[in-house]
């Protein structure tokens, strides 16, 4: 078949070639469907206080940092000699407490759920990455109190940072350093991963419980082997069957029956996919 | 095609049941709330500390003798900071090592601090009209080395004796140094130095490296902090002034320091951050490591949070 010079041009149309824009649209809306990304139905399984401390973590965060902000409006130095001043960063020290607080609640309860099971585990990671990340933005915010405890807090802990090399960088009796990092350059890490530790929990859903009895092909059954969780939401899971040959069980639209979730892929909107 | 066993700890079987009503947003608001409300509470109930630091005049004034006890020390290079190493001294030999690694001494001395100079010897020079100062300072920085120290360690037996206040200085083998030391006082008393300390090309200066590690030398600050229980072996990195819960997440850190051999170790603050790195990867990595994976499993907490699922399985 010979192609016509007006078929080649529709062909080649530059308006039909996917733009970077057209591409990331479209793989966002395929990975986060609106009712992935704010669900209104849930797993049934999801039924216990435990799961609200992620959700407390973030509101702790949201308090942390609008007391922040309050405080930043004035300076540093504003809650040293105002009521008001001291009021706030009253709030924020006790929501940073609080803080900590529902995210330890939450990451060792998501350990013994061992949340990481069924390609969560990248979710995992995001969750101790912004645990280590959001200690060091409330150190940094101690030694910017510009009182008594910063001093003995920076002069304690210098030796520690600089054993490590760090402190040659990194000198935590700089005041002006540390409080930038407090203020603008560790807070916006924390919200970037955290952000994508929501959107994970988002898009690979709420874990779910480990199966009792055991699967029952768990002796028998095989998975593909493949990488640890960043594949397309629509692969389709091949397991093994126990007479060996292979069957297709589960794909992202979540139809027909369960879906075997480990080094392969998963979804199922349906439930909405919850925390 | 290459195949693995499922695995309970990381593989499983995504849920096809029944779901329920959630609403995403009502929660996260309600949660909001709450906690704004518990954090408003806290904050009236609590406050939260605030107390003043030390400063070289706050420190000069209330302990003028453990001032000019460091102040010489700091003369002779021989105070903690004058033989800190990097990142602050090229002292020889004094830095942490882990295993033949010394990690600061690496990454190198991109802070160096000359105690003499920065901390006595410069700002004295800032005062103006002081010819007696300046000619004694000039002769101090004429002699040699040895006539120097001569007159340190002398003017430094002076100062440790018991009936030392920092005003009865008796005259004795120390040169030029007696008068160095009575016009830093002088200069500290007054505030003026913290702010030469603080001395910057900019005028504005937000570091406070000198300062702080002029103070930290002297044993004012450890005191107080002692009295607070702030101090390393009191889990004084996670305190803080009051009865307040300080940084409780640090807990693992500083419980590190009070156990053998990094609370007598002169390795021990290297160590205790290598084994802290070590557990943080660990913790991140949990999800491959075999064993550690299966002890959610193992310990069986998690019927607590599905013990509703267990039940209708029954």
């Amino acid at each position: 078949m010979t192609t016509t010079a007006s078929e080649a041009d529709v062909a080649v149309s530059p308006d039909d070639r996917p733009t970077w824009t057209g591409r990331f649209r479209a793989r966002a809306v395929g990975s986060f469907p609106p009712e992935r990304l704010l669900p209104d139905r849930q797993p049934a399984y999801v039924a216990s206080w435990i799961y609200v401390f992620g959700a407390l973590t973030l509101a702790a965060f949201a308090v942390v940092l609008l007391s922040g902000a309050v405080l930043a409006i004035e300076g540093p130095a504003w809650y040293h000699s105002s009521s008001v001043g001291l009021y706030f960063n009253s709030m924020h020290l006790w929501g940073t407490e609080l803080f900590f607080f529902f995210m330890v609640v939450h990451l060792w309860g998501k350990f013994f759920m061992a949340a990481w099971r069924g390609r969560r585990r990248a979710t995992w990671i995001t969750g101790v990455l912004a645990f280590v990340i959001s200690i060091a933005n409330a150190f940094t915010g101690y030694l910017s109190q510009q009182n008594f405890d910063s001093e003995w807090i920076g002069t304690q802990a210098k030796d520690g940072i600089n054993s490590t090399g760090a402190g040659a960088f990194w000198n935590v009796l700089n005041f002006g350093q540390m409080l930038l990092w407090h203020v603008l350059l560790l807070p916006l890490v924390v919200a970037v991963v955290v952000g994508i530790h929501v959107l994970l929990v988002r898009r690979r859903g709420v874990v779910p419980p480990f199966s009792r009895p055991e699967p029952a092909l768990a002796s028998t059954r095989a998975l593909p082997a493949g990488d640890i969780g960043f594949a397309d939401d629509t692969t389709t899971t091949e397991i093994s069957s126990p007479d060996g040959s292979a069957a297709a069980v589960g794909t992202a639209a979540g139809g027909g029956g369960p879906t075997v979730t480990g080094p392969s892929p998963t979804g199922n909107p349906e439930d909405g996919e919850g925390r | 095609m290459k195949h693995k066993t499922f695995n309970p700890d990381r593989d499983v079987v995504e849920w096809d049941g029944p779901s329920v009503r959630y609403d995403v947003f009502k929660e996260v608001t309600v949660c909001f709330v709450v906690v704004l409300i518990l954090v408003a509470a806290l904050s009236a109930i609590f406050s939260s500390p605030d107390e003043h630091p030390v400063t070289v005049k706050s420190w000069s004034t209330a302990d003028p003798a453990d001032f000019l006890q460091t102040a010489i020390t700091e003369l002779a290079g021989t105070s903690a900071t004058g033989s800190y190493g990097p990142p602050y001294t090229t002292t020889p030999g004094v830095s942490q090592k882990l295993g033949p690694i010394s990690l600061e001494s690496l990454a190198g001395t991109r802070i160096p601090i000359n105690t003499a100079q920065d901390f006595v010897i410069g700002p004295l020079l800032t005062l103006p009209n002081a010819p007696a100062l300046d000619a004694a300072i000039a002769t101090f920085k004429a002699a040699s080395a040895k006539q120097q120290a001569s007159w340190e360690s002398a003017y430094a037996t002076i100062a440790a004796s018991p009936s030392f206040t920092g005003f009865n200085v008796k005259p004795g083998a120390y040169g030029p140094v007696g008068l160095m030391m009575s016009q830093l006082l002088s200069m500290a008393r007054s505030g003026a130095l913290d702010g030469a300390l603080l001395a910057s090309p900019q005028l504005y200066d937000t570091n406070y490296t000198k300062p702080l590690l002029f103070i930290q030398d002297g044993g004012y600050l450890p005191n107080l902090a002692s009295a607070q229980n702030l101090t390393g072996n009191q889990w004084g990195m996670m305190n803080e002034t009051g009865s307040y819960p300080g940084q409780a997440w640090l807990w693992l850190y500083t419980l590190w320091y009070q156990v053998p051999p990094m609370n007598t170790s002169a390795n021990g603050d290297v160590e205790v951050w290598a084994i802290m790195m070590v557990l943080t990867v660990l913790l991140a990595l949990v999800p491959f490591i075999p064993g550690l994976r299966s002890i959610p499993r193992w310990t069986g907490l998690y019927r607590l949070v599905w013990r509703r699922y267990y039940r209708s399985l029954r």
